[in-house]
């Protein structure tokens, strides 16, 4: 009886990660949350090419700086702006109007979309800029169609055409499916620096979007590990007085 | 110390509520894992109160300012990330823990005379859970909270004539708005302590009765005198300390679990917080595919289940409602001569099973997109799920029971 | 109730050691709650020191700074405002600031670290309100020629003079405290944070 249930209940598992998998394919971020050179890096990529639109506005300069191991001198040269204190929260200056005008929709605050869209979705849309003459800006992207953002790191990456081939379904019907990327302009970067680049980048959002996460792994095994005992301790305890059970 | 117990049990029975309810209180010996969700239940409601009351420290019921609070919680606040999770992780929680304790009574028939109003007070208590949770939902204020609220909101809109003014009045507002989400605030701060109260009820009506067990077996009819006492029930034993002992043993299980969730997945792949709701709420965009929470998906399938009828999605709201309602009804559903699943026959034991599968199929069903191929699986299994509450004067009657022995068994 | 073969030392171990355990773990989740009411990163942030430009402060004058929700005062003395401060230790509760109301390096005569520069919250001691600025020397109705300038409060009646030290038979019944600050250079001042222990 009780196994049945179990094993129904179990059975739900595989189900909901079922759920999940629809979309287009994401590719693999592969960061480490705990790798603070990478966030460094990550953090100046950050302030070099997206701070002038998205800001961060629940992140805190000197949450971010004590996190991360950057010194207060590097802070407030590097990358504090002079009119802020270093507890302000990393907010840009671009008003919302005229982040619309021009490009359709305001930059949106990056502060928790790594909880929104997830780490691999970052990784892929910053790696997946693709040339479109019918868009404003001369580019689309794989994962976000008809994106209002041009590719800021076209310098680094280079331009890329998206190679569709056409397959016909079992109806007869013809479809355009994506085959691959062809690079038509070389880039400051090679692909791996690029990729590189661009983890460095999600890593950094990723941390963004929950500071405490390092700090709560490392605290929830430490309360597991107490728990443990505690039950260990609680079990014996049972244990004994049921031996006055018959 | 015992002149200061005099002072206090002359002016409040103190001690003697102590006996009657814990240290003599005789619950049955044969107690099994099933018997932990009950204080489990408990301990996760108190979890609940005590975590909602300091979040509410810092949020904002405020349609401008609520998903900016939440994360003010999550970073700003001192240990607020830890209080967050203990509550969202603690919702989630409370519902798993609180359907196990419902398929107990199931499985050993709980619900049977004399502990009807038990039961009926259970299954209030479940529904004013299920409308904490609705409100508290809304709270966060992200695109999940918006639109799910918007659609549950929507469904008394279906209800004939009256409808849309109902709609309308819930929300104070002719979409979800500020004025829905400062209301919420105050019904999802109030509720949990009507829930105390019902719980109280729950609780005096079960030891009125006294506890059933895995056998379905009346301690109370059966012989007296046990080692602690000569008039109470031979199979009874003291609740302080056995059960009291047996019980710690079973939160320390429990939390090791909920701290596993909350360290290292609060957000449970989507399950426990959804993706969606990590970005604010925006009325004039609805996200791809919403769901709701895990725990109301059976009763969504359900109501995506049913097609419109006469124009109109009414029916489907009163098939779920009807899931939930019918659980009243089940004490008088069952005919069958013995309680527990134990004594019970075949026929029982096949629609038990056929329940619990259809309960956690439609559970899947209700996250999925609705295609037509799951709708018509989601028929299939809303109709299993009521067959086995309405066929159950039948089966249970007809059923090849066993005999139930004298005393309980180990 | 019988007690035939218990084993009551083991279970007094035990009840013990789960109880020992359980406080212990209380005890850590009730940390969380307790810390979470203490001021928040935005609050601290809020309460960071504030810098102050004194360049333009015109000997008399006084500026206000805003650190954390409280006004700060900023006031340029005068040759003769120090002059007078030595002249007023009879009228006052506690001249030479025995009272610890300023950091350690604020305890002298002038109660500063620079003598022409007085820095001070100007919240009066008595129930919380902010005096005014009363540099007229002999007003008539702060006492004649005996008022050399200082600080009114217009809730009580407390007064205050040059160096924020309060008057004898006033309801205030300390001096004004002076914030934490340290110079940053000639004309800038950082209130709120003094270089010395954190």
């Amino acid at each position: 009886m009780k196994k049945i249930i179990l094993a129904s209940l179990l059975a739900l598992a595989p189900m909901v990660s079922l759920a999940a998998g629809e979309g287009p394919h994401l590719d693999k971020a592969g960061i480490d949350l705990t790798d603070k050179a990478s966030l460094q890096r990550g953090a100046g990529h950050f302030f070099n090419y997206c701070v002038g639109c998205h800001s961060l506005k629940f992140m805190r300069y000197n949450r971010m700086s004590e996190d991360l191991g950057i010194s207060d001198e590097v802070l407030k040269s590097t990358i504090l702006p002079s009119y802020k204190k270093a507890g302000d929260t990393i907010t840009v200056s671009m008003p919302e109007d005229l982040g619309k005008a021009w490009f359709g929709k305001a930059p949106p605050d990056l502060s928790v979309t790594a909880r929104y869209r997830g780490t691999d979705w970052i990784y892929t849309y910053l790696r997946t800029f693709y040339l479109d003459d019918k868009r404003p800006y001369g580019v689309n992207n794989l994962v976000f169609p008809d994106v209002g953002m041009p590719h800021v790191l076209w310098e680094l990456e280079g331009a890329k055409k998206a190679v569709y081939k056409t397959e016909t379904d079992a109806e007869g019907n013809e479809h355009q499916v994506f085959e691959g990327f062809e690079q038509v302009k070389p880039g400051k970067m090679t692909a791996a620096e690029y990729d590189g680049f661009t983890r460095d980048l999600t890593n950094f959002l990723t941390y963004v979007g929950e500071p405490v996460r390092v700090e709560r792994e490392k605290m929830g095994i430490w309360v597991i590990l107490f728990l443990l005992v505690f039950t260990g301790v609680a079990y014996l305890l049972k244990k004994e007085y049921w031996k006055d059970v018959h | 110390m015992s002149s200061l117990m005099n002072w206090i049990d002359e002016r409040f029975p103190l001690t003697k509520v102590w006996k009657e309810h814990l240290s003599e209180y005789y619950a049955p010996k044969n107690f099994n894992s099933w018997y932990f969700f009950g204080s489990l239940a408990l301990l996760v409601l108190v979890l609940q109160i005590v975590t909602g009351i300091w979040l509410a420290m810092s949020y904002k019921p405020d349609a401008k300012l609520a998903f900016d609070s939440v994360e003010y919680i999550m970073r700003d606040v001192d240990w607020g990330w830890l209080i967050r999770y203990m509550h969202s992780t603690g919702a989630s929680a409370f519902f798993l823990v609180v359907y196990l304790h419902m398929f107990r009574g199931l499985l050993y028939g709980s619900y049977r005379k004399p502990r009807e109003l038990i039961w009926i007070f259970g299954v209030v208590i479940y529904l004013a859970m299920m409308a904490t949770a609705f409100f508290g939902y809304l709270l966060p204020w992200g695109q999940m909270s918006y639109w799910g609220a918007q659609v549950i909101v929507n469904l008394f809109a279906a209800v004939p004539y009256v409808g849309p003014d109902l709609a309308v009045w819930v929300r104070g507002d002719f979409v979800i708005s500020d004025v829905t989400l400062n209301r919420f605030f105050a019904f999802h701060f109030l509720l949990p302590f009507i829930l105390v109260a019902l719980v109280f009820l729950h609780i005096v009506a079960l030891h009125k009765v006294g506890s059933n067990n895995p056998d379905g077996v009346e301690i109370k009819k059966g012989p007296k005198g046990n080692r602690w006492s000569d008039t109470a029930p031979a199979d009874g034993i003291p609740f302080h300390p056995y059960y009291t002992v047996k019980d710690i043993f079973g939160v320390g299980v429990f939390l090791i679990l909920f701290s596993a969730v909350l360290f290292f997945a609060p957000e449970m792949g989507g399950l426990f917080l959804e993706h969606p709701n990590f970005t604010p709420a925006d009325p004039l965009t609805t996200p791809p595919h919403i769901a709701p929470v895990w725990y109301f998906t059976p009763y969504y399938a359900m109501l995506r289940a049913v097609p419109p009828m006469f124009g109109s999605q009414f029916p489907g709201v009163v098939v779920m409602f009807a899931a939930i309602a019918v659980f009243f009804l089940l004490p008088w559903l069952d005919r069958s001569p013995v309680k527990s699943i134990r004594y019970k026959g075949p026929l029982f034991k096949f629609w038990i099973v056929v329940f619990a599968i259809s309960f956690v199929i439609l559970a899947w069903l209700g996250m999925q997109p609705a295609t037509s191929l799951l709708t018509n699986l989601a028929r299939l299994f809303t109709v299993v799920y009521f067959l086995f509450f309405l066929l159950m004067p039948w089966y249970s009657k007809i059923d090849k029971t066993k005999p139930v022995p004298e005393r309980v068994t180990d | 109730m019988s007690n035939e073969g218990v084993d009551k030392g083991r279970r007094r171990l035990l009840i013990g050691a789960t109880t020992a355990m359980g406080a212990v773990g209380a005890a850590y989740v009730a940390v969380p709650f307790i810390k979470s009411m203490s001021p928040s990163a935005k609050a601290r942030a809020a309460g960071a020191p504030v810098e102050a430009d004194i360049s333009k402060l015109e000997p008399g004058q006084r500026i206000t700074v805003e650190w954390r929700g409280q006004p700060v005062w900023l006031v340029s003395r005068t040759e003769q405002n120090l002059g007078d401060l030595e002249t007023l230790r009879d009228v006052l509760t506690d001249p030479d600031s025995e009272q610890p109301q300023q950091p350690e390096y604020c305890k002298n005569a002038t109660r500063s670290i620079k003598p022409g520069v007085m820095v001070a919250i100007g919240i009066c001691t008595h129930l919380g309100c902010s005096p005014t600025y009363r540099p007229d020397v002999g007003a008539e109705d702060l006492g004649g020629a005996e008022w050399k300038g200082g600080f009114f409060c217009p809730c009580h009646g407390s007064k205050f003079d040059l160096a924020g030290r309060v008057y004898k038979g006033v309801p205030a019944p300390t001096n004004l405290v002076i914030p934490p600050h340290k110079y940053l250079s000639d004309t800038v001042i950082l209130v709120g944070e003094d270089g010395e222990a954190a």
